[in-house]
């Protein structure tokens, strides 16, 4: 059982949590297999996507999450609601909730917009990603992609290479492997991976070479090409010459690596497209994989409510 | 007339700490009885004072009364008797107005409002640049004459080196004071905590103590070139501590405040993305802390200034990083600054100068007193009265507090301004 009505990070989560999500979505899988993927778990219940940050992929995999369960799905995003007439981040939550929503699954481009709406809502919140903060439904489908192949995640060595600063993914990657018992480590310019994240229990290293010896797994980060001007580092050819992961600099990993990115990818850049689309990589698993940890998390939340 | 018996007196300018009885009438200290006893005239009005301290009515050399323009985050009339409620008979208003209090003339409508309105006196601070924008001086000269005592573009740093050389030679040929904003715009750029652990934890930019500490070095050697007073505004870092305390080593005319919420919470406040928190500088850590409190005690840090940013509840109600920074300060800072006294970081006597001549002495006014003449201006504290802090019952607009709920001890029970007596309790 989920201590929380909310998901809000999996830094607020304890290990049993997140095995016990990890265990539904498994269930939820094989549902997804079937010829009829649907069932009526949550039917009756509304589930609002209410996105402030243009997002297709994780928007449209939280939709058809809640179809499956059988609940009715409204979709918000910024530009058609009354966001622009200047209506307040609570004022809109709180309409959602007057229109009956029982869960909200928030995207928003500033860190804690899910905690500020957790606190005023009675409707379950889900973080679909918050600033640079978290974005836990995607740590929880890349761990269980992770388990499909390997028995467990305690002891394996999963390197995160990138732009570990901005992203949301690799901070909540960082939280679930390191719960779950992995070693984490990073990689990237010293500008986008600070040695402070040492203190999150993870090992930092600015060489692919030596940071991707041995390991099991490898996740790619998304470069977002607009920190290029910003000074974080001085050229994305320099950039994909140094971090980029190559199928030469893939060798020194684990014969039985795993190659990840939560996508959208920036192929050339840093990723080469024969590691993308060669037979270490479960990219597109993950995506769905994806559908069945997001019918896990609603459907815990709910059953966290009615106790 | 207003006669205050048995009362314990600490006051600065005399100095005097002990107990006294006060006589007030038309506005002045008529009689001021050190250890004596005075007769009671027919008419006066009583004040038991018995276990009270009585101390000169206090100067903010730091307040954002917010008007004109931010109306609905603060007035003169609400912000003047917010300080009285906090012990201030006087404020420095800073000039983050809009219009920017950058001319004689928005300079002569905040006093004369204050005149016409105000419940306390009010000092007004002119803008260093027109428009507090960075590119050019504002009229320093003809706003001195209007009444201004001291020059900051408080809020915006003085991004130009240059232009922070000619303010500060200007200002020294008028023997005016410049307040510095210390924070270097691009080391700061978009940070909105202090940067450490736990904003990275939080996913929030952070803000170095460095961005601090680079631009109190920078005004510190901008004054030693040019003689200029400098006053450093809201230090919140060590590293600033260490470098104002060397200048001031070296003979520097320089000068610097500290806020309560820098000596009495650290970055961990602003966990769970609490707005009321959030300010600028930013909530640093026990390290700076604790060197903030050492800096008190020897001296470094000369006064202890509220920074009192009012703002409305709903531009505190929006997401952390789009929130604007500041807290509403006037009404927790002598009990918040009292806390340093009973953990003994202070004497009595050392807070309440960092509070009455300190801040006077920095801006070239004369310091409040209780000797017989004075104008009757003063405050009336029970050191021993426990309070919980409730922002609903501020009498400032600002709500905004990140000591919401805290328990504290000392209260002020009374003010006097001109002679008026206000109860509070």
């Amino acid at each position: 059982m989920l201590r929380s009505k909310d998901l809000l990070g999996i830094k607020e989560l304890r290990k049993e949590e997140i095995l016990l999500l990890l265990n539904t979505a498994r269930a939820f899988k094989e549902v997804l297999q079937r010829d009829i993927k649907k069932v009526p778990t949550l039917r009756g219940r509304t589930v609002v996507n209410l996105f402030f940050e243009p997002s297709t992929r994780t928007r449209t995999s939280f939709e058809l999450a809640a179809k499956r369960l059988s609940t009715d799905v409204i979709n918000f995003s910024a530009p058609t609601s009354s966001l622009v007439k200047g209506e307040s981040l609570l004022d809109t939550a709180l309409t959602v909730q007057a229109l009956g929503a029982d869960i909200v699954v928030i995207r928003h481009g500033s860190a804690g917009v899910p905690h500020m709406l957790a606190r005023v809502l009675r409707a379950s919140v889900i973080n679909a990603g918050d600033g640079t903060n978290e974005h836990p439904t995607q740590a929880l489908l890349d761990a269980f992609t992770i388990l499909q192949h390997k028995k467990a995640i305690e002891g394996l060595k999963v390197a995160i290479v990138g732009d570990v600063l901005h992203s949301r993914v690799a901070k909540s990657n960082i939280y679930c492997l390191g719960k779950l018992g992995a070693q984490v480590r990073l990689i990237g310019p010293a500008t986008l991976v600070l040695k402070a994240f040492e203190a999150l229990g993870t090992e930092v290293f600015y060489s692919m070479e030596e940071g991707l010896r041995g390991v099991d797994v490898v996740m790619t980060l998304r470069l977002q090409l607009e920190r290029q001007g910003r000074g974080y580092f001085p050229s994305t050819e320099e950039y994909f010459q140094k971090w980029g992961l190559t199928r030469e600099r893939l060798s020194l990993a684990s014969p039985e690596v795993l190659v990840m990115h939560p996508g959208p990818m920036n192929r050339g850049i840093e990723i080469a497209s024969e590691v993308a689309d060669g037979p270490e990589s479960v990219i597109l698993e993950q995506v769905t994989n994806g559908l069945a940890v997001r019918m896990a998390v609603m459907y815990h939340l709910e059953e966290m409510k009615k106790a | 007339m207003i006669l205050i018996k048995d009362a314990y007196v600490i006051d600065p300018a005399q100095p005097y700490e002990g107990p006294a009885e006060l006589l007030i009438e038309q506005g002045r200290i008529r009689q001021f009885a050190p250890k004596g006893r005075l007769r009671r005239p027919p008419k006066a009005q009583v004040v038991e004072a018995q276990g009270l301290w009585v101390l000169p009515g206090l100067i903010d050399m730091h307040t954002h009364l917010r008007e004109p323009g931010f109306e609905h985050k603060e007035t003169i009339k609400t912000g003047t008797l917010a300080a009285l409620r906090g012990g201030f008979t006087t404020v420095c208003a800073m000039a983050n107005t809009n219009p920017v209090n950058d001319n004689a003339g928005i300079t002569e409508f905040i006093l004369r409002k204050a005149q016409a309105e105000g419940h306390a006196k009010v000092l007004p601070v002119g803008a260093i640049s027109k428009g507090q924008k960075g590119q050019e001086l504002a009229e320093m000269a003809l706003m001195k004459d209007a009444g201004c005592v001291a020059f900051s573009d408080d809020g915006h740093p003085v991004q130009s080196a240059l232009l922070m050389r000619r303010a500060l030679e200007y200002a020294a040929g008028l023997d005016t004071l410049v307040i510095t904003h210390a924070e270097d715009p691009a080391l700061s750029e978009g940070g909105v905590m202090n940067e450490g652990l736990l904003a990275l934890r939080m996913g929030l930019r952070g803000i170095p103590a460095q961005a601090e500490a680079v631009a109190v070095f920078r005004d510190l050697a901008l004054a030693a070139l040019t003689g200029g007073r400098l006053h450093v505004a809201h230090v919140s870092t060590a590293e600033a501590v260490n470098l104002i305390r060397q200048g001031k080593d070296r003979g520097l005319r320089i000068s610097a405040e500290t806020c309560p919420h820098y000596f009495s919470l650290t970055e961990e406040a602003v966990e769970g993305y609490n707005t009321n928190a959030k300010v600028n500088p930013p909530l640093r850590t026990e390290k700076d802390l604790q060197a903030i409190r050492e800096a008190l005690r020897d001296g470094t840090l000369d006064v202890i200034a509220t920074d009192h940013a009012p703002h409305a509840p709903e531009e505190k109600a929006q997401q952390f990083d789009q929130a604007p920074s500041g807290a509403s300060g006037l009404e927790t800072a002598l009990a918040l600054s009292f806390a340093l006294v009973r953990e003994e970081v202070l004497t009595p006597m050392q807070m309440v100068e960092k509070f009455t001549t300190n801040p006077a002495r920095v801006l070239g006014i004369e310091p409040p007193a209780l000797r017989e003449g004075a104008e009757a201006n003063l405050v009336i504290f029970d050191p021993e009265r426990a309070w919980t802090v409730n922002p609903r019952e501020f009498l400032s607009k600002g709500k905004n507090t990140p000591f919401e709920g805290k328990e504290l001890q000392g209260q002020v029970v009374a003010t006097v301004f001109r002679g008026d007596l206000r109860k509070w309790l």
